[in-house]
């Protein structure tokens, strides 16, 4: 499942100054600078070189639309960055929705001041992670805001691809009996963050698990078709916010087993430490796929053959009780109440 | 995993559970005094697994929830006041002053920042000379020694531009207060594990004689609360009432007298209010004289008038094990974590915290 990250080296080019500065987002002569040295050089295509308002091109069919914003601090993170977390996260949209990613939009929304070297690591991310998802950027927007104004750098990024034939990802199909399957081990990109927080740094090898998933998604489909009911990437909230999210709009129950739940050992480690229920914590590499209960054990020893390291295990199942709620078995045999996150989660006192 | 799969392993608790379910015979009121027990019993399901003769009584062991509300308003005065950096425990943010929360205070603009500890509080001292950095010090005896700790090495450092707001309380005057009320019926006492990893457990010895209670020093792993809990009902159903140690991988009889030290130095015991409960004699830290310069009390002339606690919500009598968060006819209707009546509900340690967010399973499931 997880691709090979590809490494670029492109030297950056002379882009007139160390820094971003207002006039770098005035429209003028250093926007057109940093535009064509930068942005248009290094993600150039067809449709992207025509420099026109907005890109210009044939489409037909079943389609998937999605957009999202990065807004992560720090930029640079163990196991990723912001470009390669805005490319992957709009394609795992796609790939959830049963779609092949085809095209993306890209904005900058950049405060005065980022260093230029940032923001060509930024870019060549973006380039790296764009071809090793297959999509092209056709459009985009850079603007620059005052010191103060922002935080570096947002990025936004839309994208659109065509879905699959066979798809029939539809929440409305969730149904009792349907086992629920996640793709990896969790929380592995929220501990990475929070290992690199100012203030907070701890020595670890955790890393972030961002990474696009479209070729897994793809292949299920591709495999399984009507089978595969529903695919949800994890981001923020976590496991438990999307699978109250699926009981809630199936208006069905789900039961965990909490023993089940694969985790890295550092990762747990930390989260004990920390104070943080790993159910909440935030995912940007494993989805969790709702899927006829006959096929499960089936859509696990697929989803291990695209990537034998893959813990990809059922760890619940989808039931007629407790509808809306759901709920953990505990390792003891107790049961609990999974909620969804209120706020933010908060470092605990002692 | 080393250390912690050990002490959650499902096999050895139904051991436990037999085991405690053979030795009970009539119905006994336990209590865990701490929040952090209160929170491992809900979450693991411990609660619906114990024979019902069993009932687990949850206690005030949760600093957040006992610091008066005067002092919340306190430190969103500070707060929001223009030369302050307010840092503090990430509890605090969520639990309601009077009128407002330090969270609202921080999206008006307030610079308040999460920390996990304070040393990093007087790091950023340090790094804004122009400013005041306020140290929110909240809790227990478990982090009075860091506590204490910045305010010692603020002092070496020559760091004249921090303080700490404090409402440091004790384990020990609270057990004393629930022995006290008439309306509590405790039979025994799970305390608290981490507290008497810094202090040791002989200043539960006059507890156990003046009440006749036995008390379990015990930690918080489900393993750890389930033979705390079968060491107690054993001694109920024996007649005995003793002192014992369940925690003695991490307890140690004589506590940690380097951190034992490092509060002496800063802090003397006073009395204190106890937010929902009152005042409780010698119940309490207040920054000594020798320090006052870091103690932001004296610090800041803050003008606060004493705020009346929300008529609907029952914290007092749920902190003090008489009445259980289901109780309260607010629990989940009008008190949610979204818009809270008392602390308990956004503490990480808050009873009503863990029955909002673990157990309501027990109605449905």
């Amino acid at each position: 499942m997880s691709t090979p990250k590809m490494k670029l080296s492109c030297p950056m080019p002379k882009l007139d100054y160390d820094r971003i500065s207002l006039a770098h987002g005035g429209g003028g002569t250093l926007t057109n600078n940093l535009l064509a040295k930068g942005v248009f050089d290094l993600l150039g295509n067809e449709l992207l070189d025509k420099h026109h308002d907005g890109a210009i091109f044939d489409w037909s069919g079943k389609t998937a639309f999605t957009t999202d914003s990065f807004v992560i601090s720090p930029l640079f993170f163990p196991g990723g960055d912001i470009g390669e977390l805005a490319v992957n996260g709009t394609v795992n949209d796609l790939a959830m929705c049963g779609a092949i990613p085809k095209y993306l939009s890209l904005s900058f929304i950049i405060e005065e001041g980022l260093m230029m070297d940032d923001f060509w690591r930024i870019l060549i991310s973006i380039k790296s992670a764009c071809e090793a998802a297959n999509v092209k950027v056709i459009t985009g927007d850079t603007k620059v805001v005052e010191n103060g104004k922002g935080d570096k750098i947002f990025i936004n990024t839309t994208g659109i691809g065509h879905v699959m034939d066979g798809a029939q990802i539809d929440i409305d199909r969730v149904s009792v009996g349907d086992a629920i399957i996640v793709s990896d081990v969790i929380a592995s990109h929220g501990i990475a963050i929070m290992s690199v927080r100012e203030g907070l740094e701890f020595d670890s090898d955790i890393l972030s698990d961002t990474r696009p998933l479209h070729n897994a998604c793809n292949s299920l489909i591709q495999t399984f078709g009507s089978s595969i009911k529903l695919l949800k990437d994890p981001t923020r909230g976590g496991l438990a916010s999307v699978l109250n999210e699926i009981a809630r709009d199936s208006a069905n129950g789900i039961l965990l087993e909490e023993t089940k739940i694969p985790i890295d050992n550092q990762v747990k480690a930390a989260c004990e430490i920390l104070g943080l229920d790993p159910l909440y914590v935030a995912n940007e590499g494993i989805f969790i796929a709702v899927v006829e209960a006959d096929k499960a054990e089936e859509v696990v020893v697929h989803l291990k053959s695209l990537d034998p390291n893959s813990k990809a295990t059922v760890i619940g199942s989808v039931t007629e009780k407790h509808p809306r709620q759901v709920v953990i078995k505990s390792g003891i045999g107790g049961k609990r109440i999974v909620n969804m996150l209120v706020g933010q989660q908060l470092p605990r006192i002692c | 995993m080393k250390f912690m799969s050990e002490y959650r392993d499902g096999d050895l608790a139904q051991k436990l559970l037999s085991e405690i379910q053979r030795v009970v015979t009539k119905p006994w009121n336990i209590m865990e005094v701490c929040g952090g027990q209160t929170h491992s019993l809900v979450k693991n399901g411990i609660i619906d697994l114990l024979p019902a003769a069993v009932n687990m009584i949850h206690g005030p062991g949760c600093p957040v929830c006992v610091t008066p509300i005067e002092l919340i308003d306190k430190a969103i005065y500070l707060a929001e006041e223009k030369n302050v950096i307010l840092c503090s425990f990430g509890d605090m943010l969520r639990v309601p002053g009077s009128k407002t929360s330090l969270l609202d205070s921080k999206a008006k603009g307030a610079d308040i920042r999460i920390l996990y500890s304070p040393i990093e509080a007087v790091q950023i001292a340090q790094a804004n000379p122009e400013q005041e950095v306020v140290f929110f010090a909240v809790g227990f005896e478990t982090t009075a020694p860091a506590n204490a700790m910045s305010v010692v090495q603020a002092h070496a450092q020559g760091v004249k531009n921090y303080s700490i707001l404090t409402s440091h309380v004790l384990v020990p005057p609270a057990i004393e207060a629930v022995m006290n009320d008439e309306e509590s019926h405790i039979d025994g006492f799970l305390a608290a594990g981490h507290v008497c990893t810094i202090m040791g457990i002989s200043e539960y010895q006059p507890l156990v004689d003046t009440y006749s209670i036995p008390i379990v020093v015990t930690g918080f792993e489900p393993i750890d609360l389930l033979q705390g809990i079968l060491m107690t009902v054993t001694q109920l159903e024996n007649g005995t009432h003793l002192l014992e140690n369940q925690y003695s991988r991490v307890v140690k009889a004589e506590g940690n007298t380097h951190a034992i030290n490092m509060i002496d130095q800063v802090f003397e015991v006073q009395s204190r209010v106890w937010r929902g409960i009152g005042a409780i004699p010698q119940s309490g830290y207040e920054v000594k004289t020798s320090y006052q310069d870091y103690d932001a009390n004296l610090k800041f002339d803050i003008s606060i008038e004493a705020a009346p606690e929300n008529e609907e919500c029952i914290a007092g009598q749920v902190l003090k094990g008489i009445k259980k968060p289901k109780d309260c006819p607010q629990f989940g209707k009008k008190c949610k974590p979204e818009f809270p009546l008392g602390a308990p509900m956004v503490s990480s340690e808050g009873a009503c915290a863990a029955y909002y967010h673990f157990s309501l399973a027990s109605e449905s499931i």
